[in-house]
């Protein structure tokens, strides 16, 4: 095989990523300019599926504003909110999202749709308050979608217990409310033909989303989990239940499969194999991800990737045979996963140390989100009583780069390197006595 | 005969050590850095140079460390001052386990193996509190010189409680205790109580392992060393050389490439 077509193999997933990405944001464009509102939704339990079989434009907030961080946008928009009255403590993507919205939708990829539904789930509590926002500044609907059993560090019923069977009642019930409300919103009858063929979908791309995070087990890494990841969750969430997904995500492991086979890496030097907990830092994407690949470092596992992608990393099939049971079955075991692995990641971690030859730990907890940080030191501490791994702890932000110390940060990227490499060479000089 | 230097260029001083095989100190030097860092790098080297009565030549290899540490442009390769820290701590007080470093805007909590391997680290973030900023704030404010903080603070009966945890808001804080007549000794000594609090919250973050050593430039304040000892209810040690363990750790690194490289070569 040529370089040239070698070239190309490896970087496809990230070219049709990229083109995806920004083929969602024409149609939400063109929604907006056709004067169409849509449904707005969150990456835990979006369920897409159904949105789509009532062909509502979905716009996922996260996203959108993350994004105004990753093009350096997002100062302006954090600081008109601030100048409105929100507090500098409260979540950065909420107070991008209130200054976009206040801006008729003005983003920096386009314009966004107005909220004309808003599904919320309890996964997460500025969820909540968000949703709130759009009813008081558009009086959007909201629909909670309430999934009970999330917190429960791996105690929570699974299917085959009779408690699970009655939370997936309680879910099931919602769904069916849902499925009222999209018909009185859009005006249309729910098509459940069409909900079996995004589920479809959504099976496919679970089935290789998995398939891919595991190609990561066999060096050299096929992908970084922090950089080539986070294109990959975009199309994970944006495209869910439908056939580009579907697409996407096959022609993806067939590249990392083919990576495998041929023993080709991502990165230009691997030398450390990492592991990253938390959300990127967005703001300085690409200098964040330059401080660890500086020294060779390669994320070969991220938790962003786990908890962030809708539950597709579990490659949970839906049972078509019974869509709508299945939907609340599927997304009970979707959130309350996300939820384990954001809250309780050494778990997960604990049990792929090996499997993924992991030498280093790296803790990043931001600053304006409570939720996924709080609780991490201590997730830390037990990792460093289970295991002699080094770990670093880094504190910044995903959206507000006002908080961010480049070269404080690099100072300790530095110095957990350096502490790594130490502890190589002298195990290497114990060995050679 | 090997010599190797060390330059430690920090946010308010620049320190260059210069050591032979041994490990023995040949000669130092402490400067401000001031605006120009690559000229105190240079500056300092220079002045370790003729403090060891050595050349330039005589020096085979270099290190640079501190947040300057790429400005040391005649250098031969970087580490960080957390691992030259540890590294210099443990050389000089080989019992060393915690180190704490107290610096002009930083401070670090490291946790060290015996040889001296880094085994987790903390550092105080963004924001300046708890380091020597917080001094150089209370200096200003009480138009008192850095170098009589400590023993002036040693002086208090009643010490006052500075409840801000932020420099710039530290200076309104210090006027308003002097407003209400309290004694500067008593103030200061709430300074240097509110520095060491914040500081062993990060030492327990790391976890407090005997022997603990200070190092960086607050080490010289005897006030700090005192408030220390007493909350941490040990005997930290302290010594001459602790403003320049950066620049010791760094020299030793430098020594230990000097020793491969000439390995290597042979």
């Amino acid at each position: 095989m040529s370089a040239e077509v070698q070239n190309e193999m490896m970087r496809r997933g990230n070219r049709e990523g990229s083109e995806l990405f920004r083929k969602w944001f024409q149609g939400l464009n063109q929604a907006s300019d056709e004067g169409k509102s849509a449904a707005y939704v969150f990456v835990m339990g979006s369920l897409a599926e159904i949105l789509h079989a009532f062909d509502m434009p979905i716009v996922m907030p996260e996203i959108t504003s993350l994004q105004t961080a990753v093009r350096r946008k997002s100062a302006d928009l954090l600081n008109e909110a601030e100048d409105h009255g929100y507090s500098p403590d409260i979540c950065g993507y909420v107070k991008a999202d209130y200054a976009i919205q206040s801006r008729g939708g003005e983003h920096p990829l386009g314009r966004l749709p107005k909220p004309g539904l808003a599904l919320l789930t309890n996964a997460c509590n500025t969820y909540l308050k968000w949703g709130e926002m759009w009813g008081r500044m558009f009086d959007t609907p909201l629909f909670t979608l309430d999934i009970p059993g999330t917190r429960a560090k791996g105690t929570q019923s699974w299917p085959g217990d009779p408690q699970f069977e009655t939370e997936k009642r309680y879910v099931r019930a919602q769904i069916d409310e849902l499925i009222q409300t999209c018909e009185e919103i859009t005006g249309k009858e729910f098509d459940i033909e069409r909900l079996k063929q995004n589920l479809e979908y959504s099976n496919r791309m679970s089935a290789a989303w998995k398939g891919i995070l595991e190609c990561n087990k066999k060096g050299p890494a096929v992908f970084n989990a922090l950089t080539d990841g986070t294109v990959y969750l975009s199309v994970n969430n944006v495209w869910r239940g439908t056939e580009e997904g579907a697409e996407y995500f096959e022609r993806l492991l067939e590249e990392k499969r083919w990576m495998n086979e041929n023993r080709i890496g991502a990165a230009k030097e691997e030398r450390h194999r990492l592991a990253f907990i938390g959300v990127p830092c967005y703001p300085i994407f690409k200098e964040f991800s330059e401080l660890f690949t500086d020294w060779g470092g390669v994320f070969v596992i991220s938790t962003y990737l786990w908890f962030a992608s809708g539950g597709n990393n579990l490659g949970v099939q839906y049972d078509l045979e019974d869509p709508l049971d299945s939907l609340a079955e599927v997304t009970l075991i979707h959130v309350r996963d996300a939820m384990d692995s954001m809250f309780h990641p050494e778990q997960v971690l604990l049990e792929n140390l090996d499997d993924f030859g992991i030498e280093g730990v790296v803790y990043h907890p931001i600053k304006s989100c409570r939720t996924i940080s709080t609780g991490l030191a201590d997730n830390r501490r037990e990792l460093m009583e289970k295991t002699d791994l080094p770990s670093l702890f880094i504190e910044s932000d995903m959206m507000d780069k006002r908080v961010i110390s480049v070269a404080q940060m690099k100072n300790r990227v530095d110095a957990f390197f350096e502490g790594i490499e130490m502890r190589k060479a002298t195990r290497l000089q114990e060995a050679a006595q | 005969m090997i010599h190797v230097a060390g330059v430690d260029v920090g946010s308010t001083q620049t320190k260059a050590v210069i050591i032979d095989e041994e490990g023995a100190t040949l000669g130092r030097s402490l400067i401000d850095t001031g605006a120009d860092v690559v000229k105190a790098a240079e500056n300092s080297f220079a002045l370790a140079l003729g403090d060891a009565g050595l050349a330039p030549d005589d020096v085979s290899y270099v290190i640079g460390t501190g947040y300057g540490r790429y400005k040391v442009t005649f250098g031969d390769d970087q580490v960080t001052e957390i691992s030259c820290h540890g590294r210099g701590a443990v050389h000089m007080f080989p019992g060393t386990r915690t180190v704490i470093d107290m610096g002009g805007q930083d401070t670090k909590a490291i946790a060290v193996s015996e040889t001296g391997e880094i085994v987790d680290f903390c550092m105080n973030d963004k924001c300046a509190a708890g380091t020597g900023r917080f001094l150089g704030a209370a200096s200003a404010a009480l138009d008192i010189p850095l170098d009589d903080l400590g023993p002036t603070a040693l002086r208090a009966t009643k010490p006052v409680r500075i409840s801000t945890t932020c420099t710039v808001f530290a200076e309104t804080e210090i006027l308003s205790w002097l407003g209400k007549g309290k004694k500067i000794e008593d103030i200061l000594m709430g300074v240097h109580q509110s520095i060491s609090s914040r500081s062993i919250g990060l030492l327990r973050r790391v976890g407090i392992d005997e022997e603990v050593s200070f190092t960086g430039g607050v080490a010289r304040n005897l006030g700090m060393v005192h408030v220390l000892n007493e909350n941490l209810e040990l005997e930290m040690n302290v010594s001459e050389e602790s403003h320049f363990m950066g620049a010791l750790g760094a020299a030793l690194y430098a020594m230990d490439r000097a020793r491969s490289a000439q390995e290597a070569m042979a």
